[in-house]
């Protein structure tokens, strides 16, 4: 039957109905404004708890059974344990024994370790995955083995849509690294922490039912609760809720690919010219190799220009937390932590904070910290010549990344994306890109190896690059030279069958992603 | 006859190649069986490249299979060229077509500071070599190509200087030791490269056969390609001929020192130091300066050791030399900045240069500071330095 389809405001088309809902089109940025009451949970009662404040019970089975675990219900787990997480296998392998079938999972990401639950997508213990794709579940969803269809959100996009009551949470299952029977918890301490916990934030405040999960159960009071025990039903000690070096996978290094490193530079140099590096300055810091690399040549001309920033954003690691102790940056607001020196910081230096997709990214909100920064440096699979950015699909349209909280930081003031000009003879500058993820009117700068390419609308970036010396190009150059060099591409043909709804930040659909032939 | 014939390359950690394997059969065309990284994308070009190649080469019947890594065209071009040229007696070359312009035309004097080589049959460094502002980008066929490599690196190398842009870096290729190095010179010589290496130079014979055959080529070809010789010292009879050597050609612009060969040949090895190369260094240095052409010292093979680095290029300037040479682009700034002239320099150079002007003002035949003559050359230095000094 064929569907009935949209054309949203970037010119996508969408159906009208994902997962027999309602869609709402995509309606240009700032334009659609619910009005309304946020979600609220059901009333509780101090009587029906324990009045020792003890919550704990024997087992996550029990909890999970207390819970009220039934068909079709909506599971939603978070993904600061990363690689090394082991509760939401945990929770499915269980659900799998009760014989509990058409679950919703509903992580904040998954990761290649949950391919473990291929197997109850296949026999019908999940149905679908409201959440990122990565690994074997994206190739497994772009193939378009999976029921229903995928829906990805952007960190602040979940928030919101918890919020909002788009999705409604039957039971949150919080690991964290430390936690007292009552239900508060931190990811600060103990063999399996993550430094913050931040991603359960709305799960703990939205959801019917919350379980924490820890390896670490602490005498109350467990301090500082970041998440709070005043939100919680059970507790459950269990061996293990993650393996830890695959938490903190240890500190990723900076590049040493002589053209990554390039393209750093070039990075850096243009945010020195056009005067974003001024004193009081906020950044955001990414944690992949090039982004470790343009930290540290910003970290240089700070330096040698005697310039402080006020706060940094992260994903905190080893050279972001060097700078706050070298008070280069007086502040990281931090989102998750991706080594033990993020962790350690974070627990023994206040002006190393910890931040929730609520305080950072929500849309649905009365503002958030995304839009103060002076510069935000992204990754991006494509872009298109009108700056329309991609970073959830390869450019065969396989869903690759999670959309993370990369939506959310492209309102900050000057977002840059730096990438190769081509990846293994693949130019990255299209015509249109294969899933529109990021309206080109919220990218500012696009850096690449042979030239930086500065989007029109910002004639002001355009004016304070002049007698700069950078290599500024416009897209459509870059776009061909890439061409003389790799060839034109041929497109990619893709099925019918719609596999994924990408979300904006606002709860719309942006675009939607095909099953790949 | 041989009917079968493989060429490239196609391990895991292979990038921007791919290995070609054709079959000739007797009859039933041509068929073509493609594996590919980027088969979505470039696929059916890739296929009729292949058909439009044997077409090229007469081919009317083979079975071909190509497990290509995101190679270039002019790369896949390369390979099933080499692969064609192990079954069938042809003269005919199969070349890319020229659309890219050569940024900097070369000159005698130009800056060689650094020179960065790259393995002339590993196509994946190249296409990006030119971004790092080296002085020079050698292309090499001698001591990073494999014995059995060497026939395809040529054709290789023949087509990434067609078809790879350098922008403001020298073309260079190091050829093979002669006599076998007279041989790549077909494959260099026509194509844009600017500046041939000349290894393990011993007399200046060799630099006169290698003079010959360029000339041969250009006149065959009907080219007027300006191409210069670097050749590299690299044992104890070359030292001492030094001076024969570097003033056998108009064409050359540089002599350069190679230190590994040069202290195993003298039967030691080589230490930071240095000692045991002071004086082939010194001598090399000394018959470049006499011959009015560039001295050059060796490579700085440890790519993390940048304070090393660093203090050998200083101590290459202070003895004479103008360049070095590199394996890693992370090395070409710290180079640059190492031959880069001091402040002190720059002072002295613009106090000199000013004088020599105000005297040309005046008329005056001598040049001095305060009661200091200066010499002509004196001054041609100091303009030199100031050259430099506006050089990033």
């Amino acid at each position: 039957m064929a569907q009935k389809m949209i054309k949203n405001a970037v010119g996508r088309m969408i159906p009208a109905k994902i997962n027999g809902e309602k869609v709402i089109p995509f309606q240009g940025i700032g334009k659609y404004k619910p009005t309304g009451k946020r979600f609220a949970p059901k009333l509780k009662t101090v009587a029906d708890f324990p009045a020792d404040g003890n919550k704990l019970v024997k087992n996550l089975k029990i909890a999970l059974q207390k819970s009220g675990l039934k068909d079709g219900m909506t599971i939603s787990t978070h993904h600061h344990f990363r690689n090394g997480d082991l509760v939401a296998n945990m929770v499915f392998d269980i659900a799998y024994e009760l014989g509990v079938k058409n679950l919703r999972w509903f992580p904040s990401a998954s990761f290649p370790c949950h391919e473990h639950l291929i197997q109850y997508l296949e026999d019908g213990t999940i149905s679908y995955i409201e959440g990122s794709m990565n690994g074997a579940l994206g190739k497994y969803c772009s193939e378009g083995k999976m029921k229903k269809t995928a829906v990805l959100r952007s960190h602040g996009g979940r928030y919101q849509a918890v919020q909002d009551g788009e999705v409604e949470i039957g039971i949150a299952v919080l690991g964290a690294g430390c936690a007292d029977s009552f239900g508060n918890a931190n990811g600060l301490y103990g063999e399996s922490a993550s430094g913050l916990l931040g991603f359960a934030l709305a799960d703990s405040q939205y959801a019917d039912k919350v379980i924490v999960v820890t390896d670490n159960l602490v005498k109350f009071p467990c301090i500082p609760w970041q998440i709070q025990g005043n939100y919680v039903d059970y507790t459950v000690e269990v061996e293990k809720v993650g393996i830890s070096e695959k938490i903190v996978s240890g500190t990723t290094r900076i590049t040493k690919s002589p053209d990554r490193l390039l393209i750093a530079e070039m990075t850096a140099k243009f945010c020195d010219k056009v005067g974003i590096i001024k004193n009081g300055f906020s950044f955001q810091a990414g944690a992949g190799g090039t982004s470790l690399a343009i930290g540290n040549y910003f970290a240089q001309i700070m330096r040698e220009k005697n310039i402080k920033a006020r706060f940094a954003r992260g994903g905190s690691n080893k050279y972001l937390v060097d700078m706050l102790n070298e008070g280069l940056v007086e502040y990281i607001l931090d989102g998750q932590t991706f080594d033990l020196d993020g962790v350690k910081s974070m627990a023994e230096n206040s002006n190393h904070v910890w931040t929730s997709p609520f305080t950072s990214y929500n849309y649905h909100g009365k503002g958030n910290f995304a839009g103060m920064l002076d510069v935000v440096i992204l990754g991006a699979t494509e872009v298109d010549v009108n700056f329309n950015a991609n970073v959830v699909t390869h450019s065969d349209g396989t869903l690759l990344h999670g959309i993370g909280g990369w939506q959310n930081c492209l309102f900050s003031k000057c977002t840059i994306l730096p990438i190769p000009l081509f990846r293994n003879r693949i130019p990255i500058i299209k015509d249109e890109v294969t899933t529109l993820v990021g309206p080109g009117e919220l990218i500012d700068v696009i850096v690449t190896e042979r030239g930086i390419a500065i989007n029109p609308r910002r004639k002001d970036l355009l004016e304070k690059v002049k007698r700069s010396g950078l290599p500024i190009k416009t897209i459509e150059e870059l776009k061909e030279e890439a061409e003389k060099i790799c060839g034109i591409p041929e497109k990619p043909k893709f099925g019918n069958k719609i596999v994924a709804a990408i979300k904006w930040v606002d709860g719309t659909v942006i675009d939607v992603v095909r099953q790949v032939k | 006859m041989q009917t079968i014939a493989k060429s490239g390359n196609d391990g895991k950690l292979v990038k921007s190649d791919c290995s070609v394997k054709i079959k000739l059969t007797k009859s039933g065309g041509i068929s073509i069986n493609l594996t590919s990284k980027v088969k979505t994308y470039f696929g059916n070009s890739i296929i009729e490249l292949c058909k439009k190649e044997l077409k090229y080469f007469d081919i009317k019947n083979a079975e071909v299979e190509i497990n290509d890594k995101a190679a270039f065209d002019y790369v896949i071009m390369a390979r099933i060229e080499s692969a064609i040229k192990q079954l069938i007696k042809t003269k005919k070359e199969y070349l890319p077509d020229v659309k890219i312009i050569h940024t900097r035309a070369t000159n005698k004097n130009r800056l060689r500071r650094s020179r960065l080589y790259l393995p002339g049959d590993s196509p994946k460094l190249s296409i990006n070599a030119g971004l790092h502002d080296a002085d020079g980008i050698i292309l090499d066929l001698e001591d990073s190509v494999a014995p059995n490599k060497k026939d395809e690196a040529k054709i290789l190398v023949r087509n990434t200087l067609i078809k790879t842009n350098f922008y403001d870096s020298e073309k260079m290729v190091r050829i093979n030791q002669l006599p076998v190095g007279l041989d790549d010179l077909e494959y260099i010589v026509p194509y844009n490269v600017n500046v041939i290496l000349i290894p393990k130079c011993e007399t200046a014979e060799q630099i006169l056969q290698v003079e010959n055959k360029v000339e041969n080529i250009l006149k065959e070809k009907n080219l007027k390609n300006t191409i210069w010789f670097m050749p590299i010292i690299e044992s104890a009879l070359g030292v001492v001929n030094s001076f024969k050597i570097v003033s056998a050609s108009e064409r050359v612009v540089a002599l350069a020192i190679g230190l590994e060969d040069y202290t195993a040949d003298i039967g030691t090895s080589r230490t930071n130091e240095g000692n045991e190369s002071f004086f082939a260094r010194s001598q090399i240095m000394n018959s470049a300066k006499a011959a009015g052409v560039q001295a050059i010292g060796s490579v700085f093979s440890d790519v993390t050791d940048i304070d090393g680095l660093r203090k050998y290029v200083k101590d290459a300037k202070a003895q004479g030399f103008n360049g070095i040479g590199c394996i890693h682009p992370r090395q070409i700034p710290v180079i640059h900045e190492a031959f880069a002239p001091t402040k002190d320099e720059i002072t002295k150079a613009k106090e000199i240069v000013e004088a020599f002007k105000d005297a040309k003002e005046k008329g005056l035949g001598v040049v001095s500071i305060g009661s200091k003559m200066i010499d002509p050359p004196v001054v041609k230095r100091a303009e030199q330095t100031l050259k430099m000094s506006k050089i990033k």
